[in-house]
Formats: C-alpha cells, sequence, structure tokens
C-alpha cells in the first residue's frame, strides 16, 4: 500500500466504517437507557421534574468550593483539556469542513496556530491526569484497563494531528493518514467506553435532577 | 554531428559559449538545491560526459509531456539539454516513420547496449493481451520489455508511466500499469508530474548524466527535484497558518490570495518542485494562478476523491452511511433494549416477596 492509497482508504471506506460503528453505537446506548424507562413514582410531587433536570445538567458544570478545594488538580486539568478538545476539533478549519460534510452546517474557526498552540495545551494537560492518575493510590486503584484505553484514544488524534500540522517525520500523505486514522479509532470506541459520557452525561444529569426535582429537593 | 563526441565537444561545435553553459551549469545546480560550489563540479563533468543515445517511447499517453519538454525555444536549458543527449527515437518528434523508425530504434538498442537510456511516457496497457495500444504490430509491453533489456537506465516521464496516472484511473479499462509495474531488473527513475515540469525532466537528465543514478524517495522520485511538498514551499502558506482561506473561486478571499485549502488544494500531501521551479520560464504555477494543486505528481490523483474537496474531508457518500447506521442502532438498540427490559422484569417476578408469616417462621 503507497502513502496515497493509504490516505484514500482513511478517507474512503474506514472513514464510512467508523463512521458506521460511532453512530450506531450512539443509537444503541441512548436506547439501552431510555427503553429500561423509571419506575412510575407514586408517591405526589413536590416539584417540577423538568426544573430539577435542567437545573442539575447546567450546575454540575460548575464545582462547588468543596468539591474545588478537594480535587483541584482534577478540575483545573479536566477543563483545560476538556476546553482544548473543544477548541481543537470544532474550531479548526479543517475539521469544520468534515462537519459540514457531515451536518451541512458550518461555522468561522480559529487560526491555525492558535488551535496548535491549544493542541500543545491540551497533550500537556492529558500528560498530567495521567501522572495525576498513575500517581494517586486511589485512583490507581479504581482505574482499569479501560480508562486507559480511554486517555489513549484521545491523546492519539492529538499527537498525530500536532505531527501532521506541523509536519514532522513522515510524508504529508502519511502524516494526514494516520491522523484520520487516530480519529477512526476514537469514534470506534467512542460509544463502548467511558468516552460515551460526551452524551450520556446530559441524561445521566437530567434523571439525577429530575429525581430530585420531583421531590422537592436540590440535586 | 558525430557519434561519441564528449557534451564539451558538441558545444563547442555548436558555438555555445562558455558563459551560457556556465550559467546552465548554475540553474541546474540550484534546481537540484546544491551549493554553488558544484556548479564547476557539474560543469567539468557534464563537458567530459559522452552524449548518451536516448530512446523515448510513448504509450497510452497525451503528448503533454513532450509538449512540456518541447516548452523551449532556441536559447532555453532545454534546447541545451537536447544537444547533449542524443535522441534517436521519438515518435512525435522524429522526422522517419514505419519500418525505417523502428529499425532506427532496433540499431541503437544493438550499438548501445548497456549504455542508452530509456524514457518512457505513457502508460502500458496489461488487459486482453495489451491490444489496447500497439506500435508496429507490438503491444506497449512488448516494446517496452525488448527496449528495456539492454537500457543503462530508465526514466518514467509523466504519471502515467511513473504510477500508471489518468489511464489507470478507475475503473481502468485497459488494465494499464506503470513501467515498475513491468520492469525489476534496471535502475527506474520517475518523473511524475501531469505533465512533469520541462526544467525537472531536463534537470533529473542532468543530475543523471553528472552524478549518476540520484537518490530516489520511496516512490522512485529524484529526492532533489520532489524532495518537498507543494504546501511547505507554498507562497500561501502563511495564510493557511492564520487561517485564511478562500471559500470559492471569487469572493475575497480568493481575490486577496489566500489559501486555497478549503477548495481542494492538494498541496500538503503533493511533492514537486512547482512552487519553486514553476511553469513557462518561472511564470507562475497553478496555486498562484488562483486552482488548487490537483496533487498530479502522486499515485492514484485522478480517483483521490473530488479535485474540489478538501483533504480533510471523506470521499464516499457519508449521507448514506448516517441513514444506515442511525437505522441499524435503532434496530440494534430496539432488541438489546427489549432483552434488559425482559431481563428486568423477570427479575422483579422472580423476587419473592417476604410476608409476616415469613418473619413469624421459624429457621
Ligand atoms: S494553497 Fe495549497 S499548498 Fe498553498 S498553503 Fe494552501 S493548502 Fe498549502
Amino acid at each position: 500500500m503507497t502513502d496515497a492509497e493509504f490516505l484514500l482508504w482513511v478517507r474512503g471506506p474506514a472513514f464510512n466504517i467508523a463512521l458506521f460503528i460511532m453512530l450506531a453505537g450512539i443509537v444503541v446506548r441512548f436506547m439501552e437507557i431510555l427503553l429500561m424507562g423509571r419506575k412510575t413514582n407514586l408517591a405526589e410531587a413536590r416539584g417540577s421534574e423538568m426544573a430539577g433536570g435542567l437545573n442539575t445538567i447546567w450546575r454540575r458544570t460548575l464545582p462547588d468550593a468543596d468539591t474545588f478545594r478537594r480535587s483541584g488538580f482534577t478540575i483545573i486539568a479536566g477543563n483545560v483539556f476538556h476546553i482544548g478538545l473543544f477548541v481543537v476539533i470544532f474550531l479548526f478549519v479543517p475539521h469544520i469542513l468534515v462537519f459540514e460534510r457531515l451536518f451541512g452546517v458550518s461555522w468561522a474557526g480559529l487560526p491555525s496556530n492558535i488551535v496548535d498552540a491549544t493542541t500543545v495545551v491540551t497533550i500537556v494537560a492529558l500528560l498530567a491526569v495521567l501522572v495525576h492518575r498513575v500517581k494517586d493510590p486511589v485512583l490507581r486503584m479504581l482505574s482499569n484497563f479501560s480508562d486507559y484505553l480511554a486517555w489513549l484514544v484521545t491523546i492519539l488524534p492529538l499527537i498525530t494531528g500536532w505531527l501532521a500540522f506541523n509536519r514532522v517525520g513522515l510524508s504529508g500523505s502519511t502524516l494526514i493518514g494516520l491522523h484520520i486514522l487516530s480519529v477512526e479509532l476514537l469514534m470506534v470506541l467512542f460509544p463502548f467506553t467511558k468516552l460515551s459520557h460526551a452524551f450520556t452525561l446530559v441524561l445521566a444529569r437530567w434523571y439525577n435532577g429530575a429525581i430530585a426535582g420531583y421531590k422537592g429537593v436540590q440535586s | 554531428m558525430k557519434k561519441d563526441q564528449t557534451i564539451g565537444e558538441v558545444l563547442r561545435e555548436r558555438g555555445i559559449s562558455r558563459r551560457s553553459f556556465l550559467k546552465f551549469c548554475a540553474s541546474t545546480a540550484s534546481l537540484m538545491a546544491l551549493p554553488p560550489s558544484m556548479i564547476p563540479v557539474i560543469a567539468a563533468t557534464l563537458e567530459k560526459a559522452r552524449r548518451p543515445s536516448v530512446i523515448w517511447l510513448s504509450f497510452q499517453e497525451c503528448t503533454g509531456c513532450t509538449e512540456s519538454i518541447t516548452r523551449s525555444d532556441s536559447s532555453t536549458l532545454e534546447d541545451l539539454i537536447f544537444n547533449v543527449i542524443s535522441l534517436d527515437y521519438h515518435h512525435t518528434l522524429q522526422a522517419c516513420a514505419g519500418h525505417f523508425a523502428e529499425h532506427i530504434r532496433e540499431q541503437v538498442i544493438k550499438d548501445n547496449a548497456g549504455k542508452y537510456i530509456l524514457i518512457v511516457d505513457g502508460s502500458i496497457p496489461v488487459k486482453d493481451g495489451g491490444v489496447y495500444s500497439t506500435i508496429a504490430g507490438m503491444s506497449n509491453e512488448q516494446i517496452l520489455k525488448e527496449t528495456a533489456a539492454h537500457a543503462a537506465a530508465i526514466v518514467a516521464v509523466g504519471t502515467c508511466s511513473a504510477y500508471g496516472g489518468i489511464p489507470k484511473a478507475d475503473p481502468n479499462p485497459t488494465g494499464a500499469v506503470s513501467v515498475s509495474d513491468l520492469i525489476k531488473d534496471k535502475p527506474i527513475v520517475n518523473v511524475p508530474g501531469c505533465p512533469p515540469i520541462p526544467n525537472v525532466i531536463t534537470g533529473v537528465l542532468v543530475q543523471f548524466l553528472t552524478f549518476g543514478l540520484p537518490e530516489l524517495d520511496a516512490l522512485g522520485r529524484p529526492k532533489a527535484f520532489y524532495g518537498q511538498s507543494i504546501h511547505d514551499r507554498c507562497y500561501r502558506r502563511p495564510f493557511y497558518d492564520k487561517g485564511l482561506f478562500a471559500d470559492s473561486f471569487d469572493d475575497e478571499g480568493a481575490r486577496k490570495g489566500w489559501c486555497l485549502y478549503k477548495l481542494g488544494c492538494k498541496g500538503p500531501t503533493t511533492y514537486n518542485a512547482c512552487a519553486t521551479e514553476k511553469w513557462n520560464f518561472g511564470t507562475s504555477f497553478p496555486i498562484q494562478a488562483g486552482h488548487p494543486c490537483l496533487g498530479c505528481s502522486e499515485p492514484d490523483f485522478w480517483d483521490a476523491g473530488s479535485f474540489y474537496s478538501a483533504l480533510s474531508t471523506p470521499t464516499e457518500n457519508i449521507g448514506k452511511t448516517a441513514i444506515y447506521a442511525t437505522a441499524g442502532g435503532l434496530l440494534a438498540g430496539a432488541a438489546i433494549g427489549g432483552v434488559l427490559r425482559a431481563r428486568k422484569q423477570a427479575a422483579v417476578k422472580a423476587h419473592q416477596r417476604v410476608t409476616i408469616d415469613d418473619l413469624d417462621k421459624e429457621s
């Protein structure tokens, strides 16, 4: 396989396969959660489910002072790499072009060199959380293979993307091909690892908030 | 012109001044990115080199490569190179035809066995016994193999002979292949491009005559000319880095000369000298003229998705995939969800209720 053939394969059949698995996987996971349903609560409602649900979706995004004091590092590093990922994935012009092909809508991107710098910061933050995970005895004990796998498939596209943008080492086609392939790996594992929190978090928070809201208590 | 003359002798005989010869050597050195100290070396070696006999075979091609190398008038480097090689057989350029032409080819092979350079443009059709392109009753494959057998080296000029090019484009009706697909026992230098830059074709020949077989990249191209990508030498690169792109061929970005990535530019994956060497005596090159690079010096450039879709985008119909995936997901989700639900209900049913009597029972 020449590097041109490799690039064609990752942009063509491989992307199709990865997209199929990711989308089908996301739909399956949603259906699993929704079809399980919830037991009807026979008690009289003391507040609104909807208000509690929506409120919690928002409120859980902001750390409360107590949690911050206990896990400041996790919160800061976590926010840095999540915001970094958002910028890198959604505000880099070549990526926006992919979303445009997928959804038919497009938006303005950031200058490529700002995205480049953000990539480095995001990689550093991800490395920091890994070191923290390995060093902290409790976290280490709680971590299993799938945690490390999720970390790996998240950082790989960042590294390959940075190499492709800065054109380090290999040929242009190979670098872009490897980057797309690493994204495809992420896409395939996305619904089936804890990375699925990217879409299940809304449901999970809503359920928590709604249960509390129904009871008329704060969640 | 006598046979076996050195290039120096030919040049002197033709009245080409030392000054213009050195100028030629200097531009060749700069084309190969060599330091100025190499200019005398090139000059000395070239002067002493024998004019090699060259056979040029044209197969499934459009003559664009020949058009390219002949895009020169008498005072250009390209013409100089025509004086330094002895082009003994070339369909488009030779005066003779028919049996006489073929006889010359056979004679050159005989007289210069193991010494002549074979240049090929065009791909070779191998499907159905090679009937799709024949010359003098012979298939292209037969002529190629016969002529290659005694060549010192082969230069595959143009993407068709280097990688199959447009004739090989899907569905490849003639079974077109490249020279290197058929010839395995000779040094082959690929000079791809659709067509290649004239100075690069001649530059490769000079490099070959001066330094012997050039250093090649993984795709068989001389690194001196194909060592850098268009993107790395593109004058629009600062716009790419700043995220300033033309959205269409006539918007403000296009008028301001911004990067053509969104319009499908293949510069980041294309290795060629267009951005530095340029075309038409250094006048311009596609990107400078406002059109994205097509990637014509890369294998399968014709099938690499649309010329006008960006490199980062998928090449297949992803809308269809999305619909199938959602439908498949709904079906699988319903089935899995149903099983989970049934399990949950079974568990609820199997749950044994504890009654007052049970609690009263003595164990
Ligand atoms: S026009 Fe093409 S080659 Fe030039 S910087 Fe933009 S993408 Fe790269």
